[in-house]
């Protein structure tokens, strides 16, 4: 019995067997090349992190590789907290944020050798959005603030109709999350807020929602001509009662300080970047990427962190 | 002759330790949760935890670690799937395995498999693009990102479990017994509901368990639709956060060795346990329905 399995057996393992020869070697021509190619031709950057971010960010990148081609980058989103603990554990070579590294996490980066490096190649308007039908237009940061803490729980506390407050907020992964937390709020939000997977969604959210507010990242709600997305409404905010209610449609207000929801974006780097790395960054905070960087509904840097960032030694 | 022997003996052991791999690997997760998960009661009491309402680990003023509401919400969106799920699934099962013309069911049955494939963003993305709104708009509330949603989107996920499993066991039940009912003058109505579905009854126990193990371990989609509020839900239009949901929101961001840390391994180390007796309680209506010998 056993004999006669062997027979019948035997061709078909010599079979077998060149199989795994022929696969390993092909195998092992693929990786070969593979990494030759990889090593020689192109050299790649990873970026991870801000969901604010990411969109601009793969724009910028997507000019850049079309001037130097042997170059590839891959930018992922996840937020500025996800891409914070990839800078930490060195996985990837850039952390966009939207928020600027807790003194804790500078030191566990210190602790894994790794050390950060801050460059602000944007700013972002924060802006808060309702559905187009609520009848409130503007509201001052204290207004928002209660709101969002839940203090204030009906549109009708508001010169608006009878409706509970949907609140709208991003995930504590987030770095708009923190930044709106700490600098709006200064407090901790209202446990009824729903914590959404992403500014996409939030937008989603508020188009569906007539008694909803989020918060989210300008660039989001405009396209590259400066309209408003259909269905929502952008709210105007001013500092206090006192002062006018503005918009940060209009570049010229946050870029002087009247539009109060105002912040750097950040990106960190291991070290002061070098290489491809340095060139990237070069190109962002250069004519073009800051061209760029408008366009996409964010702002150019200011003439404070155009200074910051030549102390680095990273501008010409 | 010795040679064959040492071979035998190696293969023996190779199986064995595939064998046992599974055992190593589940005993290997559910200590590292446990032992990680138990530093937080360093820092935590245990009550705290366990019968705390908020959970605000990365809190502005003072941070919190109770769980309750999280555990309220999984049951609750858990409970809403098998309310809609249940008697979908056994219909189902009970009109492919009795009713249907074989050509029918040869159509209807890979179809509901495929159902089993589609992945849970898929799913979770239809939660908000099309259940939401329908929701919102049904019931007259502004927003359809809730337990409702979830629930209705989980027991589209676990019906493919139920559905197979209990029309195994209806198929299983001998045609003895329907003889029998006819003989006696029954229906087939009767017969189906005091006869068939009685004697398949640990089998079909058992493909609800296991539905309920699919819906409680569910992430993707949840996450997505059920609007992630930490507050403590009241009714099923509210929002919830389940613990699978939590645990996929903060681990990505959260810092190594902090409280916070540890307490997602703990909350890691409840779902498993949950996860686990609702197995346990499957397997056991299992083995009954094996040993009935139907």
């Amino acid at each position: 019995m056993a004999n006669n399995f062997s027979t019948v057996a035997n061709p078909i393992r010599k079979f077998f067997f060149n199989g795994v020869k022929i696969t390993a070697f092909i195998l092992l021509f693929v990786l070969v090349t593979g990494c030759e190619r990889k090593e020689l031709g192109k050299a790649s950057i990873q970026i991870k992190g801000s969901d604010t971010e990411v969109n601009l960010v793969q724009r910028l990148a997507e000019v850049f590789m079309e001037k130097t081609p042997d170059v590839s980058i891959a930018v992922t989103g996840g937020g500025s907290g996800t891409g914070i603990a990839a800078l930490i554990n060195k996985q990837t070579d850039i952390a966009n944020s939207s928020r600027s590294m807790k003194e804790a996490e500078i030191k566990q980066a210190q602790n894994k050798g790794v050390e950060p490096v801050a460059i602000v190649f944007a700013l972002d308007g924060l802006a808060l959005i309702t559905h187009e039908s609520l009848p409130v237009d503007s509201l001052t940061i204290d207004e928002v603030a209660k709101i969002f803490k839940g203090e204030i729980l009906n549109w009708k506390e508001l010169r608006a109709p009878d409706l509970q407050i949907s609140l709208y907020g991003r995930q504590s992964n987030s770095g708009t999350f923190v930044y709106f937390r700490d600098e709006v709020l200064k407090g901790d939000y209202s446990k009824y807020m729903k914590m959404m997977n992403g500014t996409a969604q939030i937008v989603e959210a508020i188009k569906q929602d007539r008694a909803g507010i989020g918060y989210v990242g300008i660039g989001y709600v405009v396209d590259s001509k400066g309209n408003v997305m259909n269905g929502i409404k952008v709210i105007k905010i001013a500092k206090n009662v006192n002062s006018p209610a503005v918009t940060p449609l209009d570049p010229e207000n946050v870029k002087t300080g009247l539009y109060p929801i105002s912040r750097p974006l950040f990106q960190y780097t291991n070290g002061i970047p070098a290489g491809e790395i340095l060139k990237f960054i070069k190109f962002e905070l250069g004519e073009k990427g800051q061209k760029i960087v408008s366009s996409g509904g964010y702002y150019p840097v200011t003439a404070d962190y155009i200074e910051s960032n030549r102390k680095l030694g990273i501008l010409d | 002759m010795k040679f064959i022997k040492i071979k035998e003996k190696a293969i023996h052991f190779f199986f064995f330790l595939t064998g046992i791999s599974a055992v190593i690997i589940l005993a290997g997760i559910f200590l590292m949760l446990v032992f990680n998960g138990f530093r937080l009661f360093e820092d935590v009491g245990l009550s705290d935890f366990f019968f705390g309402t908020t959970w605000n680990p990365s809190a502005y003023e003072k941070s919190s670690y109770g769980i309750l509401s999280m555990v309220v919400g999984t049951f609750m969106v858990t409970l809403g799937a098998m309310i809609i799920a249940v008697p979908l699934g056994i219909g189902a099962a009970a009109y492919i395995a009795d009713v249907a013309s074989p050509k029918i069911r040869e159509t209807l049955k890979p179809i509901i498999e495929i159902l089993a494939g589609i992945p849970s963003v898929a799913i979770g993305f239809i939660g908000i693009v099309l259940v939401g709104p329908l929701i919102a708009k049904t019931f007259g509330l502004t927003s359809g990102l809730n337990a409702l949603n979830g629930s209705i989107l989980l027991s589209v996920m676990a019906l493919p479990t139920i559905i197979t499993i209990s029309e195994d066991a209806i198929r299983a039940v001998p045609r003895d017994y329907k003889e029998a009912s006819y003989a006696l003058g029954a229906d087939r109505w009767t017969t189906l509901m005091k006869v068939t579905l009685p004697a398949a009854f640990s089998g079909i126990i058992a493909s609800v368990m296991l539905g309920i193990g699919r819906a409680i371990g569910e992430t993707m989609t949840v996450l997505m639709v059920t609007g992630n509020a930490i507050a403590m839900p009241h009714s099923f239009f509210n929002s919830v956060r389940t613990i699978t949901a939590t645990i996929a929101i903060e681990l990505g961001e959260v810092p190594y060795g902090t409280s916070h840390y540890y307490a997602l391994f703990a909350i890691g180390a409840v779902l498993f346990l949950i996860s686990i007796g609702v197995n346990l309680v499957a397997e056991i209506f299992i083995t009954r329905f094996r040993k009935a010998g139907i």
